[in-house]
């Protein structure tokens, strides 16, 4: 077995650290929000972990497509992996903008455009895993699990375009305001920091987690092939 | 040996069809391509309407939602009108996955499909023949289902502009829900897969048909209307596209 490399441990422990120092950030450096109170500080990881979310979408929308065109099973096991962190990151997005929601829009959950997307994007990876769920043969997973990762990837924003015709309550702080959408502030700049700090954080853990993951399906998939020569 | 028998096949007169020589020229592909998508389509259609099996199923199974529908929500006569849309395509998305499963199923139990993928024809054929009898099927029904509706409910649902925001919407699900019951019909769990894995990716058209539907219906004028109409064919059209190019993956053996 190959130990764990140098770089990786390095990346562990530096992930950990950029947390807690974000944590710090977002909780006690950052000032309190004028109209909305502490619970804007939501907004700081609420949005690195959309930001990390939505990398990992990418991610597994691109590896899906070089998978098909070079039929390499290293791709899959990275689809995979960025298929799994999105899940886990949005469904944290998710949390968060539903404590966030709860006291300033009087809702845990509202039908508008992002949030929505957010919900479909979940159900479309859920499913995506128990497609793989139901194939044995692993060329042929690997496959499906490419062609159904593609379509989904094509289809959420298709959605999220599709309900932005309403209009959206959901706060736009970065981009075109919307004088309806109800939350939206200006942020000052001990906020920038906490925010900016924060995306950078997700990120170096989004690339932590991702390496470890590609590690580990790269092992599994080691385990399975010893097992199987055993077999024979 | 090769030389010899390639000498031989080349001078074999029934192996020569004018230019092409294998059968595949481009100025031959064109036809041959749409010929097999009609035989394949054909064959479904054929064999359904003698044994009628699906297509009574997915009938029955829709009048049995809009019964249903008429006892979930009490539907008053305004409460009707805005509704009317959501009922019609929740209808069509469930009977359209009915039609979708048996069709594939069908396929994959009597070894039809390595049938299929032994003919010497392009695969996107085969994706193009099926999603257009799926096509077909969900089609009659929702001609048959748009009727029974108005005549139940008082609604009057003939516009023709309803007809085409039916025939977008139809050709979007059918265009994924083939490719996806093509893979759900090859997994473990087979039927109840196919569900899950469209109807989230199937949403975009569900809203843009629910949505100018229920604008056509109001008799709001085109301008908001055609919003819609506009995303339905963008997805058509990338979705077409998508599914025939990955129909090829999920076929191979």
């Amino acid at each position: 077995m190959q130990a764990k490399p140098t770089a990786l441990k390095a990346l562990d422990i530096a992930s950990i650290v950029l947390l807690a120092i974000a944590g710090y950030l977002a909780l006690i450096y950052a000032p309190e929000e004028l109209v909305m109170g502490q619970v804007q500080r939501v907004f700081y990881f609420h949005v690195a972990t959309a930001w990390t979310g939505l990398l990992g979408f990418v991610a597994a929308g691109v590896a899906g497509v070089v998978y098909l065109v070079t039929a390499d099973e290293k791709w899959d096991t990275v689809e995979v992996a960025a298929v799994e962190i999105s899940l886990v990151f949005f469904f944290v997005t998710i949390v968060l903008g539903s404590i966030w929601a709860r006291p300033i829009w009087n809702t845990w959950w509202t039908w508008d455009p992002r949030l929505t997307t957010a919900a479909v994007t979940e159900l479309i990876y859920i499913a995506y895993f128990m497609l793989r769920a139901g194939i044995e043969d692993p060329t042929k997973r690997a496959r499906f699990g490419a062609v159904y990762a593609i379509i989904g990837a094509i289809s959420a924003p298709i959605t999220f375009l599709a309900i932005r015709f309403f209009r959206t309550i959901h706060p736009v702080v970065i981009g075109s305001g919307d004088p309806s959408a109800q939350g939206t502030f200006a942020m000052s700049p001990h906020m920038l920091v906490a925010f900016f700090f924060a995306l950078f954080t997700f990120t170096v853990i989004f690339i932590d987690l991702f390496w470890n993951r590609i590690r580990l399906g790269s092992l599994a998939g080691k385990v399975e092939e010893l097992k199987l020569s055993i077999l024979q | 040996m090769d030389e010899i028998l390639s000498k031989e096949s080349s001078e074999h007169p029934a192996l020569r069809q004018g230019e092409a020589g294998t059968g595949r020229s481009t100025s031959l592909a064109a036809p041959r391509f749409l010929r097999a998508v009609g035989a394949i389509a054909w064959k479904d259609l054929s064999a359904e309407f003698r044994s009628r099996e699906l297509f009574s199923a997915m009938m029955v199974f829709s009048l049995l939602v809009i019964l249903i529908f008429n006892f979930a929500l009490e539907l008053d006569i305004s409460t009707r009108r805005t509704v009317t849309s959501g009922i019609l395509w929740v209808t069509f998305a469930f009977a359209g996955t009915l039609g979708l499963n048996r069709s594939l199923s069908m396929e994959k139990d009597q070894g039809c499909l390595d049938g299929l993928l032994l003919a010497p024809v392009d695969r996107a054929a085969i994706y193009f023949g099926k999603a257009a009898s799926n096509l077909v099927f969900m089609l009659i029904v929702e001609a048959i289902v748009l009727p029974v509706y108005s005549f139940l409910y008082g609604i009057n649902l003939f516009h023709p502009g309803l007809v085409v925001v039916i025939l977008l919407g139809s050709i979007g699900y059918t265009a994924v829900g083939t490719l996806l019951a093509t893979m759900s019909v090859q997994t473990r769990t087979r039927d109840v897969l196919l569900p899950i894995l469209l109807f989230p990716v199937v949403l975009p058209v569900l809203i843009a048909a629910v949505k100018a539907s229920s604008a056509i219906l109001a008799g709001d004028d085109p301008t908001s209307i055609m919003p819609w109409v506009n995303l339905m064919l963008v997805y058509d059209v990338i979705f077409i596209a998508a599914a025939f190019m990955g129909f090829d993956f999920i076929v191979q053996e």
